[in-house]
């Protein structure tokens, strides 16, 4: 569906992506992660066309973007910051951007009723965009987003800033769509999300560090993960010890990346003595992508001998 | 088509939901006018005028009594020496002095030249253009009498009869008000189509507009027409306001005046996207709205007219819209001349929408950055 190769994208003297190669193929739901200011949004704007290249050749359902003009309709795109209309109501906004699309009337009531539907925004159909919560401003955007039926979409960052239940939902959504043969590209700053996708690609300054799925992910992590469940919360600096190599900290829970299982079990045990914490447990436990994705953030795939 | 229908609907309705706007829009031509209407006199009246008559004779008030029948000068201050002209002067109370020396009546009488001194103050040039033309119109009026009083056979040698059309009484609301007119729609056009791309690039809704198929020209085309209803609407306000309270006379056709305004509205508009379509941010836009607004005012011969301007600014008008609209304005309700005098103005007009139209086309890209 989307073929990137070696592009590179440059503003002024910050080079935003270089040399990126990504591959998604028909039915993924590809994942592309990285933290902030890593090249994400500069990537999927240069996919959508929004952005031209300095170098490289993207071609989009075997298309190079120079004729996207005639698959407009094969692409939907939904932007990181909320582009509606806000001083138009939710139903002014889907025939405003159906139109653009040259589709009937009647064929965008049709599908803005089923879409909206399965939002659960129907109730809220003549309420002016911008007086509606940020979920279902998210929720809205995909509409549109959907309105002529694309066999691509695309998706920056849609979930941010949205609260738990309304994410769940919105992946709900995504699964359903994905399950009828939509292809997506989506971004997310949640690692949970992560795990939802069927194949993520880690990004980070401007370069795509590997791709993978998240199972074949965590199996690949050569390193174990041991998890402190503390009791009660208290300070805890296990940095310095030797051994180890990342902690994470989820409330009560602490993420350890260890190099070796043996060793990196005694050190904490004992760390934990020396500091009088006697109602911890430690158990080794599966990376999640949170680790392995702080680890590549901070490392890059070479510190994990990772793919 | 469709698209462009779409577009255009989606401005009625955001125009409609902004009542900012629209306010604006139609508080504008309706204050404007009046305020400017009342304003802008070129025709000094009732000049402050102070007064040192040395002479207290029965010639020196009649002639005084000249000076103020003619009702350009007020006769506020009597002085009884140089210096209390000279501070009535300065101190701004008096704008004019008149002086007459103590032989004044005596000069007369004998059949010499009888001196009236006239100051003036000129650091308002409109206002001592004014008094020094007067002053000069009444000696010489004064003098054609004691001349055809003592000659009483003789005719003049001269006869100028001076015939101003289209305005016979020189009424200054009725050059003005069409003027005013002009501006009011020309810079709301402009500054509301000068952040009409760059709003939404600022928003960021362009980067939803800009995956749908919409054509560059199908946006622009789509953005300009509801304003064009603005604009239409302003100068119908203004068309009121200049009838029933300056009592503009409308001498020629006004179907025509409103089919030959389309012109102007759309190379406002056209001159306002342009800025939006170059504008970075809407701060940029106004600016530069700003900066192209001035010199049309000031060189379009609103204010001054054209033919006193030197040549390289008289060329630079040229190339103003509102040089062409204040002819064709002016043309048709004071004139009463029709579209077969103003076919030139009209072509600039055209030339001028298409220019701006197709930069702004040229000149969007469908891209983010």
């Amino acid at each position: 569906m989307i073929r990137v190769s070696k592009v590179s994208k440059r503003f002024k003297v910050v080079s935003a992506v270089q040399k990126a190669d990504l591959h998604v193929q028909k039915g993924d739901i590809m994942g592309l992660l990285g933290p902030d200011g890593a090249g994400k949004t500069t990537l999927l704007r240069m996919i959508c066309g929004l952005i031209t290249p300095d170098e490289g050749e993207i071609l989009l359902m075997g298309k190079p973007l120079e004729q996207l003009d005639k698959y407009r309709d094969e692409l939907g795109y939904m932007p990181q910051r909320f582009s509606l209309y806000g001083d138009l109501t939710v139903m002014e906004n889907i025939f405003f951007f159906g139109s653009m699309y040259r589709l009937d009337r009647s064929v965008i009531k049709q599908r803005a009723d089923e879409i909206l539907d399965i939002t659960n925004l129907i109730p809220f159909k003549n309420r002016l965009a911008d007086q509606l919560s940020g979920g279902m401003k998210q929720k809205l955007s995909l509409t549109c987003a959907l309105i002529t039926r694309p066999s691509l979409l695309i998706l920056d960052e849609p979930t941010y800033g949205v609260d738990p239940e309304s994410r769940k939902e919105f992946w709900k959504i995504l699964y359903d769509l994905n399950r009828s043969g939509m292809t997506l590209l989506i971004t997310t700053p949640y690692m949970d999300e992560a795990e939802l996708c069927t194949k993520v690609a880690f990004i980070s300054e401007g370069k795509i560090r590997l791709v993978s799925s998240p199972a074949d992910l965590k199996k690949s992590f050569s390193y174990p993960v041991m998890q402190i469940n503390l009791k009660t919360r208290r300070p805890i600096n296990l940095h310095d010890l030797p051994g180890i190599l990342d902690v994470s900290y989820m409330g009560s829970k602490v993420h350890v990346i260890v190099r070796d299982r043996e060793q990196g079990h005694t050190e904490i045990q004992n760390y934990l003595l020396r500091n009088r914490i006697a109602d911890a447990t430690i158990q080794e436990v599966l990376p999640t992508m949170e680790d392995i994705f702080v680890g590549l953030a901070e490392g890059g795939a070479e510190r994990w001998n990772m793919p | 088509m469709d698209r462009i229908l779409a577009v255009l609907k989606k401005e009625f309705l955001q125009i409609r939901r902004d009542r900012m706007t629209l306010g604006i829009v139609l508080m504008i031509p309706l204050i404007q006018l009046l305020l400017f209407g009342y304003a802008i006199q070129t025709e000094v009246k009732h000049i402050p005028t102070t007064v040192f008559d040395q002479s207290l004779s029965a010639q020196s008030r009649d002639m005084l009594e000249a000076f103020t029948a003619s009702g350009y000068f007020d006769v506020t201050m009597t002085a009884d020496s140089y210096d209390v002209v000279t501070h009535n002067i300065d101190s701004g109370q008096a704008k004019v002095g008149i002086i007459f020396p103590p032989d004044f009546a005596h000069n007369l009488k004998r059949g010499t030249s009888a001196q009236v001194q006239v100051i003036v103050d000129a650091s308002d040039s409109l206002l001592a253009n004014q008094a020094i033309a007067t002053a000069n119109s009444i000696g010489l009026i004064k003098s054609q009498q004691i001349l055809v009083q003592k000659m009483p056979s003789r005719q003049l040698p001269y006869d100028i009869r001076v015939r101003p059309w289209y305005n016979p009484d020189g009424i200054t609301a009725y050059f003005m008000v069409p003027a005013i007119l002009g501006i009011v729609v020309t810079m709301t056009m402009v500054i509301l189509t000068s952040v009409a791309i760059v709003r939404e690039r600022e928003r960021g809704t362009l980067e939803q507009l800009l995956v749908t198929p919409i054509k560059p020209l199908e946006l622009m085309i789509g953005k300009i027409l509801p304003y064009i209803a603005m604009g239409y609407i302003q100068i119908t306000v203004a068309l009121l306001v200049g009838v029933l309270v300056f009592h503009v006379p409308i001498r020629g056709s006004l179907l025509q005046l409103y089919l030959l305004t389309l012109f102007f509205i759309t190379a406002s508009l056209g001159l306002g996207l342009m800025i939006s379509n170059i504008a970075k941010n809407q701060m940029q836009a106004f600016q530069m709205s700003f900066f192209v607004m001035l010199p049309s005012i000031l060189l379009s011969g609103f204010m001054f007219p054209r033919a006193a301007m030197p040549r390289f600014i008289y060329y630079l008008s040229d190339i103003i819209p509102l040089t062409y609209y204040l002819d064709i304005i002016r043309g048709i309700i004071l004139k009463g001349i029709g579209f077969e005098y103003l076919i030139g103005q009209v072509t600039a007009l055209l030339v001028f929408s298409i220019f701006f139209l197709v930069i702004s086309t040229l000149k969007f890209k469908k891209k983010i950055v």
